[in-house]
């Protein structure tokens, strides 16, 4: 044997105890590295496993559907599939893109940008790629799903509304839940399907069921292995609508192709029978999901489609406030019951000479004479006598300036000036020619249709104002109590049947033969003469046509507000779309008007013309607007109404 | 070939050790795969433990100064047969490192890492003296740098990485210079960036993401976040064995092989990797007791060559399981699921028996 090991015994002992305490001492740092996540972060790394093994995907609540008051459906549910991309794994993700992009013939930038934008969400949250699923989607789904295991179907609920825009502001939309709403409401979470407008807002709370779980467990390439229990989803509740669908059919066919509102309240309940609002707006666009085009051009429409004429719309109320002038005038006893006025077709006060909008004049005329011919001079005396503390008195207590508390979002409260309220806002002294103006309701005054049909029902109701709702219940609706005398309220009521009902009424045109139809006509400038004279006597600037109707003229069961804007004559534009709905009030009530049947396909009763014609009919005109508000929002609408100039003259 | 040497002078508190890690690692192995279309996999690990045992007990037959006597020629067939990998072995995984023998393949480095602790033993043990010179520091350095070499270009990084403590260790206890070893360090120093710019970008992408996994969660900081996962939520006692969510549903990457420690740490919790990491720390120490009682240097070099690799592999990999080192694809020795590294750690545990018989004999 060689002899190159021999007789070398002598060890580096020093050396190796070293290396041994070296060994000791980094086992014990591995070991500290061990304490570190298994002691101290265990509880952060157990959540981690957790989400590795546990996918999440939502079982979707259907909304409650909202049925009329016979209980015929008008709003509900279909469903629908959405596609939901998981992104526990990225590797896989970024392989099997463009194969899923293909696949449900979206683009491969479109779904790049869908995964950018859900970024900051954690990587176990799946997202929707695609709301709305085809039938050859969900085929491309299941026949890979062994290959593209990224892919799963949600079963959602969409709305269905009636198309073409039919009673799109009384239900409104549903949309996607804000940030906002997320904060003011912690039982929303982000991508909740929330009411946005109308009852879908109001009664969203009731609409929205709560959302199930189906919790699966998945291994480390997203297959499922295993399904753990899983939490149901709750229906939401369906609400019954005061609304009479026959009555609203015949309301938003009144309406096509013009702009304005229709509202019909039962007065003795505050039930809300009819309510249309026109140039309208097709909720179902907003249901899957509304690109940010369309949004747009619905906001920035001159026409305001989003925009609900029956509660927001603030606008002079011209001649159904000489109903009020009437009842003030009868009820504060200022002015005697039998006082008559020679009408020369213009009067003269404070120096300025007010006109009637008859230039010949009405001869005498007393209060009666006044309401059905719609005498301007009579009222003008009647309000200088008055002053506008009276007046004003009478409004708020008639349901003026204020909101009439109906359940819907972003009702305007309208405007009743008076002194008071003149010198908080301008700073001004109140001029008495102004109170000539607001005596034949022109000048700063503003209302909404709701709140003249309020306004009248309550007075020939003999001052009992119930609370105008559109959520059938069978508890009464909060009423205020302002009593009217029964001399007054005959008075009143005398006046306004004889409106249609005695020849030279000024909706004579508007008689329904066997039916105890009453009403008062309304015209009201949309701008000053000053102003109409600079804006060089353009069409669009039409007076908008009123008319507010009850039937019959005893214990009134129906009332009609209609407001036709740019109409010009409430007793050609408005009066007889009011009289069509009293007619198939009572044609219904007689079995004559056989009920529409609903079904859950669709609304069948809609002519298909009115989804044609229902939006954008007439040409742009922003100015006829003044007393709008301006804001886009139509939810978020709560500008105070801008007071127009005080009218001097009425044409 | 020995007389009076016999079963009871085997280090029995040694193999005591080996046989407990054996035995957690095929139960771990069981574990991690009795689910899955690996099932089955711990009974081929147990015949891998069988048939090293048998090679082991060859090997300590053997007088370890007749294969020392053998290096230079046992060096020359090493390298011929890495050379032999690079022409004509078989790819897995985008790598040339297994040659076919037996119907089994067999990863040659493996062996090589036998080749070079014997060889650098011999080597050391000729240098005989307190103070080693910086020429054959220099020789050392050249014998160990050409199989380093002919493993990168497999390419193997982890492997070659190993044979690097066996030189270190072995110019420490020859007594390297402390300016020479400085001078080394500083040159190793300023080799990572010329280093750095010849890795392959898969194990660039592993060396940054070690250092911020959390910039890629999904990439390929997946594993080393993964195992963490593991590690941790396996808190004090663990889920259970076979309960191990991590383990079970696969999201532990080579859960039966190089991250048997996570799936391991998952299921029996702190508990279970103290008492694992005690019973490393054992074996790892009693290897050193026994190069102390070598009977003579060559033995010594021999048995701390063994200690050095082993050693290196179980930090190493240990380290990586807890996010401590990147990803470098080093096993953990006598539990991870493989047989050309099972046969290599027996092998190697013979050579150490050997020296331990040896200091019976005259």
């Amino acid at each position: 044997m060689s002899p190159w090991f021999q007789n070398d015994n002598r060890l580096p002992q020093t050396r190796l105890t070293v290396i041994s305490y070296t060994i000791v001492g980094l086992m014990a740092l591995l070991l500290l590295g061990f304490w570190k996540l298994q002691i101290i972060n265990s509880d952060r790394y157990a959540q981690l496993a957790e989400r590795n093994r546990i996918r999440s995907i939502p079982i979707i609540a259907p909304r409650g559907a909202m049925l009329d008051r016979y209980g015929r459906v008008i709003v509900d549910n279909y469903p629908s599939f959405s596609v939901l991309l998981l992104r526990d794994d990225p590797v896989q993700l970024d392989h099997m893109l463009p194969q899923i992009a293909d696949g449900l013939n979206l683009t491969l930038d479109d779904v790049q940008q869908q995964l950018d934008a859900a970024k900051t969400l954690p990587h176990f949250q799946p997202i929707v790629i695609k709301p709305e699923a085809t039938p050859g989607d969900i085929a491309f789904i299941e026949s890979h799903r062994a290959d593209i295991p990224l892919l799963e179907m949600l079963m959602v609920h969409r709305r269905r509304y009636p198309r073409g825009g039919f009673m799109a502001h009384v239900s409104g939309y549903v949309g996607e839940v804000s940030a906002d709403q997320i904060e003011e409401n912690s039982r929303y979470r982000p991508g909740d399907i929330v009411g946005k407008a109308g009852l879908e807002r109001q009664y969203n709370e009731q609409l929205m069921g709560v959302d199930g779980m189906r919790r699966s467990i998945v291994n480390s390439v997203g297959r499922e292995v295993g399904r753990l229990e899983q939490t149901d989803a709750v229906p939401g509740k369906p609400i019954r609508l005061t609304i009479d669908y026959d009555l609203q059919l015949v309301a938003e066919e009144s309406l096509v192709g013009k702009k304005g509102a229709v509202v019909a309240l039962d007065p003795k309940t505050g039930d809300v029978l009819a309510m249309a609002s026109q140039p309208s707006y097709d909720p179902n666009d907003f249901a899957v999901r509304i690109s940010k085009d369309e949004w747009q051009s619905l906001n920035e429409d001159p026409e305001r489609p989003l925009l609900d004429r029956a509660i927001q719309a603030q606008l002079a109320p011209g001649s159904i406030f000489k109903i009020l002038m009437a009842t003030a005038m009868l009820e504060s006893k200022a002015i005697p019951a039998d006082y008559h006025v020679f009408c020369p077709g213009s009067a003269e006060f404070y120096g300025r000479v007010f006109h009637d909008w008859k230039k010949e004049g009405h001869g005498t005329v007393d209060l009666h004479d006044a309401i059905v011919h719609s005498c301007d001079v009579f009222f003008y005396n009647v309000g200088k006598q008055l002053g506008i503390d009276k007046i004003s008195f009478y409004g708020a207590n008639l349901g003026l300036g204020r909101k009439t508390g109906i359940d819907l979002p972003g009702e305007e409260p309208g405007l009743m000036p008076s002194e008071a309220w003149k010198e908080r806002i301008y700073h001004q002294k109140w001029y008495p020619g102004e109170t000539i103006s607001v005596a034949i309701g022109q000048g700063a005054i503003a209302a909404t249709p709701v709140q003249l049909g309020y306004m009248i029902g309550g007075i020939i109701m003999g001052g009992r104002f119930h609370q105008p709702h559109l959520l059938l219940s069978d508890q009464a609706a909060p009423e205020v109590d302002f009593p009217i005398s029964d001399s007054t309220v005959d008075t009143v009521t005398q006046g306004m049947y004889g409106v249609v009902n005695e020849p030279g009424g000024t909706a004579f045109a508007s008689k329904l033969s066997g039916i105890e139809f009453a009403g008062k006509t309304g015209s009201a400038q949309v701008i000053s003469n000053q102003g109409l004279a600079r804006a060089g006597k353009q069409a669009d600037l039409k007076d908008n046509a009123w008319f507010v109707g009850f039937a019959p003229r005893q214990n009134a069961e129906i009332v009609v507000a209609v407001l036709v804007q740019g109409g010009e004559h409430g007793a050609s534009a408005a009066a007889p779309i009011a009289r069509d709905i009293v007619k198939a009030y009572y044609d219904k009530k007689q079995g004559k008007l056989p009920p529409q049947e609903l079904t859950t396909q669709a609304v069948p009763g809609i002519p298909p013309a009115f989804a044609a014609q229902s939006a954008r009919a007439s040409k742009p005109n922003a100015d006829a607007e003044e007393g709008v508000p301006t804001k886009p929002d139509p939810v978020a609408a709560t500008t105070t109404p801008v007071a127009t100039a005080p009218v001097s003259v009425n044409p | 070939m020995k007389e009076g040497t016999g079963i009871r002078d085997y280090d029995w508190w040694l193999m005591t050790t080996v046989f407990a890690i054996c035995g957690i690692g095929v139960m771990e192995i069981w574990s991690a795969t009795h689910a899955s279309h690996l099932a089955g996999m711990q009974w081929k690990q147990l015949w891998w433990i069988a048939l090293g045992l048998a090679l082991m007990m060859v090997m300590s037959r053997l007088d370890y100064h007749s294969v020392l006597d053998k290096a230079p020629i046992l060096y020359l067939v090493g390298i011929l047969a890495l050379l032999a990998v690079l022409a004509v072995g078989h790819t897995r995984y985008g790598a040339k490192r297994w040659l076919p023998v037996m119907g089994e393949f067999l990863q040659v480095s493996e062996i090589a890492k036998l080749i070079i602790i014997v060889t650098l033993a011999r080597f050391f043990s000729d240098v005989r003296t307190d103070r080693l010179l910086l020429t054959d520091l220099f020789k050392a350095a050249v014998l160990t740098a050409v199989p380093v070499g002919l493993i990168l270009l497999q390419p193997d990084l982890g492997t070659a990485m190993v044979l690097i403590p066996v030189v270190a260790a072995g110019a420490y206890l020859a007594g390297i210079q402390w300016k020479h070893a400085a001078v080394m360090f500083l040159a190793a120093a300023l080799m990572v960036p010329v280093a750095w710019h010849h890795l392959k970008p898969y194990q660039k992408e592993r060396v940054t993401t070690f250092l911020r996994p959390e910039d890629d969660p999904k990439g390929s900081g997946y594993q080393i976040l993964q195992s963490k996962i593991a590690v941790g939520s396996g808190g004090f006692w663990g889920k259970g064995l076979g309960n191990g969510s991590q383990n079970q549903l696969g999201f532990v990457p080579v859960r039966y092989s190089d991250f048997i420690l996570a799936a391991l740490a998952e299921e029996l919790g702190f508990a279970g990797v103290f008492v694992t990491l005690v019973l490393y720390t054992a074996l790892l120490l009693r290897l050193i007791q026994n190069a102390q009682r070598a009977k003579d240097r060559a033995g010594m070099f021999l048995v701390m060559g063994v200690a050095a690799i082993l050693g290196f592999h179980v930090l190493v990999n240990v380290a990586m399981v807890i996010g401590f080192m990147p990803v470098t694809g080093i096993p953990l020795p006598l539990m991870s699921y493989g047989g050309s590294a099972m046969l290599f750690v027996f092998l190697a545990l013979g050579l150490v028996m050997n020296v331990r018989l040896g200091r019976f004999v005259n």
